[in-house]
Formats: C-alpha cells, structure tokens, sequence
C-alpha cells in the first residue's frame, strides 16, 4: 500500500506563505523561506492549487473501492412521523429528480413504517419512479438500529448510487449507521448539490458557517448525503411520472430487533408553531435587552401570523428557549418572511436565515452586518419601528 | 455497581473567531484558539456527574489527533475526568468520520467501557456521524440528542431525547453510545485541585501499534469522503435602507413594500 | 504578554483560574447584581467550588498557600475586579475578615475555623468600624465585659463588608476603657450567636454586589476562648491586618482600572467618528498610553509589596499604604479618563463603563483613606529618618 504524502519541493518553493494561509488546518509553517508540513495535515489538497510555483506535490494513497458501475439509481429516504411523510422529502424529491435525471438514472422514495398505503400512493403523484415501501409494526415509528439495518440491507442488495436523506435529527443520526455498515461516504447536512463527470459533489458548511466545503466520494458507494431542511425548494404534485410502488417485505426478522425502546413522548408545548415549519418569523437578539421585550415581538408575530425566533445570544441570555433559536447551531428556516430585530448578524445567526425569502432586518448600528443580506434595512430603536410595524399592518 | 465511562471528545478551532480574508479567499487562522468542542464539554460534565451519582464509576476521555490535543485533555482532567487517552500516528491523519469512528472504535475495544458519551456533533464539522458511526463499528444501541439521563443501571439507562417537536423518553441497554444536548447540564469550571491533579496526571498516548485495526480502514485510506474544494460562503447581496423621517414612516413604507412583494 | 512578576507555576494557575471566572461568571451578572444590589451567590459558590477561597490560607488549614498567601490573595482580587470590583469584594471582604485569624490567633482557633474558609464553605467579615471610630479606629465604642468564662459584647459595627452573608466575624471591642488603644480586643463571632444581629443594610454609590451592614450586639455572650491573641492586643492585631490587607485593596483598584482600561482601547477601535476609528486620533491615543503605564506601575508596587509581606523581613506598612493609596487614586483618574474615551456612552448605564468609576472610588476611603495612607507613608519616612540619624 502506498502512503498518503505532502511533498513541499524546496526548491520551487519561493517563501510566499499561500498555502500557509491558505491551509483550514493550519498544517503548513514557514520554516524561514520553506514552507513544511506538520502532522495536522489530513491531505486536503487546498494547498496544492494556490502554490504558485508548483512546489506542492500531494500523493495520495491508492484506496480500494468498489466496482462504481455496479451502482445507479437516485435514493431518497422518505421519512415519516406518525404515518406522515415529512415536508423535507419533497424538497429532496425535487432536488433528487434533478440528480436523477443528469444522470439519466431512477428516481426512489424509501418509505420505512407501518401501514403507509395511502402515504406511498400519494407520493407517485411527485415526479417519482418508484417508491419502495417496507412495512413492519416495528418500523412504525424512528428506532436507530432496525431503520439502519433494513435499509443496509436493501441498500447492499439493490446498490443505488445516491442516497438522499433531511439532515432531521431522525436522518442524521441514523444515516450514519447505514454509512458505516455498508461502508458508504456520507456527507452531513448539505446546502448544494451537484453532479460533475458523474459524481455527486456535494456542498456543506463548515466551521460554524464560515467557510463552504466541496466532499466527493470518489471510490465508494452509495454517496450519501444529508440535506439541511428548508434549503431547496418542495417538489410540487405534478401529476407523477407514472412511477410504481414496490413492496419489500423484511424476510429476515433479526433485522427488525432494537435495543432501544421508546417509552413515551412527550410534546414541547414551549413551541408551539414549529419554526422550522413557519412562513413567516420574527426574530430577536441582544438588541432586545431582556425576556420581558419579547412580548412585543409576540405580537408583531401575532399580527403576521408567524412564529417567534430568536439568536444565540438572546437564548444564552436566558431570555427565550433554545426551542426558539435560529442559527448554526439553532434551527435553519427559510421563510416566506424574516424579520430581525435588533440582531447584528453574526455568521453563526446568518446561515440558519439566508435563504429566507424576504429578510427584513430593524438595528440601531447602520453598520450591523445583518444590513448585508436584508432585503429591506431599517436603521432604527426596535422599541420604536416594531410597534409602529404593527400598526401599519393592523391597518393595512 | 460501577460505570466504566468513556466520553469521545474533539479539540476544535473557535469557530466564532474564524473568518475568511475576502481578498485572498483564505481562512484567517491568527489568534483562533483551540478549545474543547463545546458539545463535548456536555459530555464530560455528564459522565462527572454519573460517577458522582454511581460509586467506583470512572470517566476516561478519549480523543484523536495531534499531539496539541493534550492541552485539552488536560482540561478535561482539571474538571473532573479520571484518565485521558491521545490516539495520535500520522496513520490516522485526514481521516473522515468513516475512519474516525473505527479508529475510535478500535480504542474503544480496549477500554471496554458500559457507557460511550460524546457532543451531539462537533462545531469545526458539525456532521454529528461520529457518535453513530462508533456505535455500529462495537456492535452497540445509540441514543443521540440527549437531554437528560433520567436513571441509568448496569443492564439499562432511560434517557429523554431531544427531537424537533418534543422530547422522546427511551430506554436502552448497554453498552450504549449517546450523543448529548447542551441542555443536559451546566458544565462546571476547573477547581485549582482539578488543574494540580491534571497537571500531575499523563496522557496515555497510543498510536496505530497499540490497536488492532486494519490500515486499509485508517486516515485518508480508509476515508470514503475526500474534501475536493473549501471556499467562502456567498454572499446574499444586501438590499434597500428604508429611509424616512421617523419610524412610523419607515415602517409604513416598508409594510407597503411587503404588500407590493405579496409577501403578506 | 504580560510582566513577569515571578510568580510559580501554581499562581498562573491561580489567576487562569480567576480570569476564567471573570470572564464567564461575573461578566454576564455584574450589571444585575449592580441593579438589584444582591449579593452574588452563585459566583461566590463558583469561586467556592474552585478552591479560591483557599489561596490566602496555607495547605495545613485547608488552603493551597505556601506563605504565598498575600500575592494569591491579590492575584485572585485583581482578575475578578477587571470583571466587577464589587463581586470581587465578596472574596477579598473575606480574606480581610480572615486575615486576624492568620496572623494572631491560636492554633487551635486556626483548625478550628480556617478550614470551613479555605472550602469556602463559611465567609469571613471585618468588623472594627463604628459610627463614630472611623479613621480614629482607637475611638471604638462597643464593649466587651468579663463575665466568668465569658466576655459580653455590646455596641454596634458599620458599614461592615459581607454583612449577614458571612457566617465567621472578627470583631473588635473595648475590654479595659483605661488603656485607650491597648485596651482592645478582637473576637471571633459566629453568625447565630445569641445578641448578635444584623442592622441596616446600604444603599451604596458603588460596590453594589457587596453586602454592607450593620452588626449589632446586644448583651451578646462568647467564650473567651474565642477571643484572638492576649486582652489588649485587638489594636495592634488590626494594624497588622491592614499592612497585610491593603495591597489587597491595591489589587481591587487595579483590576478595576485595567478592566476598563482595556474596554476602553476596545471601544475605541470600534467607535467610528468621521469616517474613523477614535483610537487613530493620537489625544486619544496618548491618554490610553498614559493609562496603562499608570496601571503596570501599580501592578509593580502591588506585586512588589504582596510579595515583600509573603517573605516578612519587618513591618511593611509604608509599602502596604503605598500600593493601596497610588493604585486607588489611579483607579478613579483612569475610570474617569475611559469614561471619556468612551465619550457620551460611557455616561449611560447601557455601557458598563460608568460602573468602574461607581465601583473604583471606594477603594480611596476604606481600609483607611488615602488621607490617613499618606499619614502613615509620611510618618514612616520621618522614623526612618529619624533612625538614620
């Protein structure tokens, strides 16, 4: 087996420090006019295009893959709560759809649960080849082990070539056993998505939003992804394609066994229109000053007919639950309409909200960087814009 | 009975501070300090917590990567862990979460713990596949999003989970993997013993000879995903400034943009 | 970077420790507990759980100094008075409360009381100032009389720091009117003890997370074995307490004036005014340049002294007047001065800033005025002189 190497040439190397600044690992140092590698290097490659010279050598081990030929077909899993599929399989229908066809393969929906007839059917009216649906009562609601290694199963019997999952809590965290048990690339919580010379590149945020990543699978399949909610557009009922049900039975009961087992739940009166689900939010952050302000947002929200969000600080703040958060580490929307009150816009608040329709931000500081991406700014007292918001929309 | 507690933990770079220079397109690394992933901060507080509840319980932290990680190892001492384990070769190097997890999956089979706990993802990647990825390389349940460990014995832990809509209360039998929530706990700060005890304890370092693993499996190798391209995120361009003389002007002009928009 | 000031591997700890508290305890509480006026608990339980109570006390009561303890002490002041000098009162009240213990009780009344302060389990407060013994400190009232076994205490404290939120105090009273100063005495009175109540509580400029109150004894009986050193010597115990005590004072200021002084540089990189920075403005510049070689100045003569006390060669009065009296009155010049850096901002309680000037002119007045540091400064030159001769 051959070894993954960075090799610096210290003879081209002229000293100029780009692929010191440009490494995200901080793996290249300056040893006086030589740049060296050291050991935080994970053989990215980022170096070796901004190299000037051509200094940079990256030889990367020869991996053993698998037969890529052997796999086709566009997957996407269908998840479901209580017999209900899920808004985010539409948009990973609509954006599946369009894979499928660049590649001029099938489009699937993998439907995991309990007596999902009606549920299935209503699917083939999406642009859908095939919906494959497995029923079981032990499938009936989200149990990490039997969801993965079912569809492990299906996955090593039918080989698609993609395979699409909502990056929900349910998808992220059971995706990754699938990816593990069939050996898979599986890249979280994608914003873009893509096929160049028949691979999927896939596109995610890193670094809490600050820096976007390109990730292949060059020698594995499936290529997984998980794909934020809220990012691409709903399929819309089109009439179908003509696309067929196919049902699998689960012949093999050791599949079906759980080491987990839900005792109850318990819903979260806290939220009660869901944010992620909201077409229209209004939001507010430090600028707010206390828990008690909020109310006046409540009613702003009121009058839209939205849901109240709010930023990491104002949650940290303890003026609001986290239920309430929106950001990277929050919820991601995309509603109709955003509103931002007194939120200066800190990357971490910006990438759960910029694919927003509309953003509407209100802050007193002219140079907050929430101006940047609002479609409509409002230099100006939150306490002062807010209440007159309301009573221009009461009167309208 | 006694829990054998091992927690997985990450060094990250602050997100918060870094940035990307807009005219040379490059990450600006000056000053980012590296620190704990705040979610595992939550994790190790947790398994604190349940060796103070369960007598003769024991909290080793695990982790990979270079050997700068120390640093934060010992931190995790100096609140509270009781050994702290490094996995560094440049074998393990540019591993993805595939490799990672069965690297830390190798070292888990040594210290054979009942109870695996880590963040619910890490803030530098944010992928959250590690936790279940370890969990199906041991062969073992997982419970990710935990808010709570509501009772925990040698057979089984009945913990909530945190879901979008609610919370899901599920038992599950060990040896298990979970991934935790920062509304778990509050993780305490260091106690000047803790830092004298962290200061006195090694980091017990291991590299590829110390496991049992297969290199096709490891670092870069064994990675199904390659990073092709890093670039800063576009930017939305920005929009109209309202502009009026008071703030009812302001927002009767902007409630009369919205309509125009059919936004409402 | 920072001056070296020699300490050992143990105190950077100490003050990493301390700052982190700062920075993730006191900041975001400092601007309620300036409101409300409470006393901090959960920050004082934090600092408690992390063993800073213990740094002015040594390993064999408890603690974690190695006749270290001034310097630790004022490591630890210094940090948490850059976050809020008022917080930071709560543990240095304690170490002053604490402090006639260290230097002039018995070993018995060491072990006994010493440990539950180390853990922070128990808060100490100093108890000599009355209504009308102010800088006359010899001038106190309250009383202490004989009775068998027993002493019975009588009189009212003022303006006591960590008022009914301590449970340990050393308490100072007359047991022989006829000796005028050598006729006091100092007590330990536990919170709880019979005839022992707490009075009236403050309403202050600054300092406001500190609880100050009166103590008022009525007919209050202790033992007299809670009694600290021989009848007579509470005057010179207090004395003492004050030359080890008042570079902790220093070290309050200080945290004070370096806390603002760095909100005010960070400020002003911020602030735009036309169409720059205010910090490119080089009056600006040269008034924070000012400012800092004001506050490492303090930081040399406090650090100087504490460590001087730490290896006692003699009485360090003159010096222990010294860091307390120039690094208060830096204090206040240098919160006044980032107070107009931040020009009409800084006048608002929306910014923290105003709070530093509130919290800094304290630490002019107690544990002696400047007026009466200056006395002792002067005085001590004069001796010396004298000695020369």
């Amino acid at each position: 087996m051959s070894e993954n190497k960075l090799i610096i040439s210290a003879d081209k190397c002229v000293g100029c420090t780009k692929c010191v600044k440009q490494c995200p690992f901080a793996a290249l140092e300056m040893d006086g006019k030589l740049a060296v590698v050291n050991d935080s290097c994970t053989f990215c490659g980022s170096c070796v295009d901004v190299c000037p010279t051509k200094a940079i050598i990256l030889n990367r081990a020869e991996q053993k893959g698998v037969d890529l030929s052997a796999y086709a077909g566009v997957w996407v899993f269908g998840e479901q709560k209580n017999g209900k599929i899920q808004s985010v399989v539409l948009e990973l229908i609509n954006e599946g759809r369009k894979l499928a066809d660049s590649l001029d393969e099938k489009l699937s929906v993998v439907v995991l649960g309990n007596d999902m007839d009606a549920a299935c059917q209503e699917l083939l009216e999406y642009s859908v080849d095939y919906v494959l649906q497995i029923d079981a009562p032990e499938l009936a609601d989200y149990a990490a082990e039997p969801y993965a290694k079912v569809l492990s199963d299906i996955v090593s019997k039918r080989k698609p070539s993609i395979i699409l999952a909502g990056a929900t809590s349910i998808g992220r965290s059971f995706l990754a056993r699938v990816a593990v048990e069939v050996k898979a690339g599986l890249t979280a919580d994608c914003t873009g998505l893509e096929i160049c010379e028949k691979m999927l590149h896939q596109t995610r945020p890193a670094f809490g939003g600050n820096i976007m990543a390109t990730i292949l699978t060059p020698n594995h399949r499936p290529q997984m992804a998980t794909v934020r909610h809220k990012v691409f557009k709903e399929a819309t009922k089109n009439g179908g394609c003509g696309g067929k049900i196919e049902k699998i039975a689960v012949d093999d009961n050791k599949l079906l066994t759980s080491r987990t087992k839900r005792i109850e739940f318990i819903t979260d009166n806290e939220t009660t229109i869901n944010i992620a689900e909201a077409d229209i939010i209004v939001s507010g952050g430090r600028g707010m000053g206390k828990p008690e302000n909020f109310a006046l947002l409540e009613e702003l929200a009121n009058a839209l007919g939205g849901a109240v969000g709010a930023s990491r600080a104002a949650v940290d703040s303890g003026w609001i639950p986290y239920s309430h958060q929106v950001g990277q580490t929050g919820k991601t929307v995309g509603p109709k309409l955003y509103i931002a009150c007194g939120i200066s816009g800190a990357i971490q608040h910006m990438v759960g909200m910029n694919s927003s329709d509309t953003i509407i931000a209100i802050n007193k500081d002219p140079d907050a960087p929430i101006f940047e991406i609002a479609s409509f700014g409002i230099v100006g007292d939150v306490f002062e814009v807010v209440p007159e918001l309301i009573k221009a929309i009461k009167n309208k | 009975m006694a829990l054998n507690i091992v927690v997985c933990m990450k060094q990250v770079p602050d997100t918060t501070e870094v940035r990307i220079n807009p005219e040379t397109n490059t990450l600006i690394r000056d000053g980012v300090d590296s620190i704990i992933n705040p979610f595992d901060t939550y994790a190790i507080e947790e398994a604190v917590r349940l060796c103070e509840r369960v007598e003769g319980s024991k909290t080793t932290i695990l982790s990979m990567g270079p050997p700068q990680v120390e640093s934060s190892l010992k931190d995790a001492l100096s609140v509270g862990a009781d050994e702290v384990v490094l996995l560094s070769d440049r074998e393990f190097a540019g591993a993805d979460t595939w490799a990672t997890s069965y690297t830390l999956a190798a070292a888990m089979k040594k210290l054979k713990p009942d109870l695996i706990i880590t963040g619910k993802q890490a803030i530098d990647g944010d992928t959250a596949q590690v936790g279940p990825g370890i969990a199906v390389h041991l062969d073992m349940p997982q419970v990710c999003y935990v808010s709570k460990i509501r009772e925990i014995n040698d057979e089984v832990a009945i913990v909530e989970r945190l879901l979008e809509d609610g919370h899901e209360v599920v038992e599950v039998k060990l040896p298990a993997v979970l991934t935790v929530v920062k509304e778990i706990n509050e993780p305490r700060l260091p106690s000047l013993k803790g830092k004298m005890k962290a200061k006195k304890t090694a980091v017990t370092v291991w590299t590829n000879d110390d496991l049992d693993t297969d290199p096709e499996c490891l670092g870069l190798t064994g990675s199904p995903t390659q990073v092709s391209k890093i670039f800063s995120p576009p930017k939305r361009g920005g929009g109209e400034m309202i502009d009026g003389e008071n703030a009812q002007e302001k927002a009767e002009t902007v409630v009369a943009k919205l309509k125009e928009l059919q936004v409402i | 970077m920072e001056l070296d000031f020699g300490f050992n591997e143990e105190q950077l700890m100490i003050r990493d420790l301390a700052r982190q508290i700062a920075k993730e305890k006191v900041v975001p509480a400092r601007a309620k507990y300036d409101e409300e006026q409470k006393f901090p608990w959960d920050v004082i339980n934090q600092i408690a759980a992390s063993d800073l109570f213990g740094v002015f006390i040594d390993t064999e009561y408890g603690g974690c100094a190695e006749g270290n303890g001034i310097t630790n002490m004022c490591i630890v002041t210094e940090e948490l008075s850059k976050a809020c000098g008022g917080i930071a009162l709560a543990f240095a009240g304690t170490g002053l409360g604490t402090l006639p213990i260290i230097l002039s009780a018995s070993e018995e009344q060491k072990q006994k009381y010493l440990p539950d302060i180390a853990s922070g389990k128990r808060l100490a407060a100093f108890g000599l100032t009355e209504p009308n013994a102010g800088s006359d400190a010899a001038a106190i009232r309250t009383t202490a009389v004989k009775d068998g076994d027993d002493y019975i205490i009588n009189g009212t404290k003022q303006w006591i720091t960590n008022g009914g939120d301590a449970e340990i105090y050393t308490v100072f009273a007359v047991t022989d009117k006829t000796k005028g100063a050598r006729g006091a005495s100092c007590f330990v009175v536990e919170l709880g003890t019979p005839g022992f109540s707490i009075g009236k509580k403050e309403d202050k400029f600054g300092i406001r997370a500190s609880s100050t109150t009166e103590l008022i004894f009525e007919d209050c009986r202790v033992p007299a074995t809670d009694m600290i050193g021989k009848p007579g010597t509470g005057f010179m115990t207090a004395m003492k307490t004050f030359d080890a005590s008042r570079p902790g004072v220093g070290s309050q200021a200080l945290g004070i004036a370096a806390g603002a002084l760095e909100l005010a540089v960070d400020y002003s990189r911020e602030r735009i005014q036309f169409g720059k920075p205010v910090s490119s403005n080089q009056g600006l510049q040269w008034m924070m340049a000012d400012m800092a070689m004001q506050v490492e100045a303090a930081r040399a003569l406090i650090y100087a002294t504490a460590r001087t006390i730490d290896n006692p060669k003699g009485r360090a009065t003159k010096f222990s007047a010294m860091s307390k009296c120039f690094a208060s009155d830096m204090s206040v010049q240098v919160c006044l001065d980032a107070i107009q850096i931040f020009g009409g901002y800084g006048y608002m309680k929306e910014y923290p800033i105003e709070k530093y000037l509130r919290d800094a002119k304290i630490t002019q007045i107690y544990e002696g005025t400047n007026q009466i540091q200056r006395d002792e400064i002067a005085s001590a030159l004069i001796k010396e002189s004298a000695q020369r001769k």
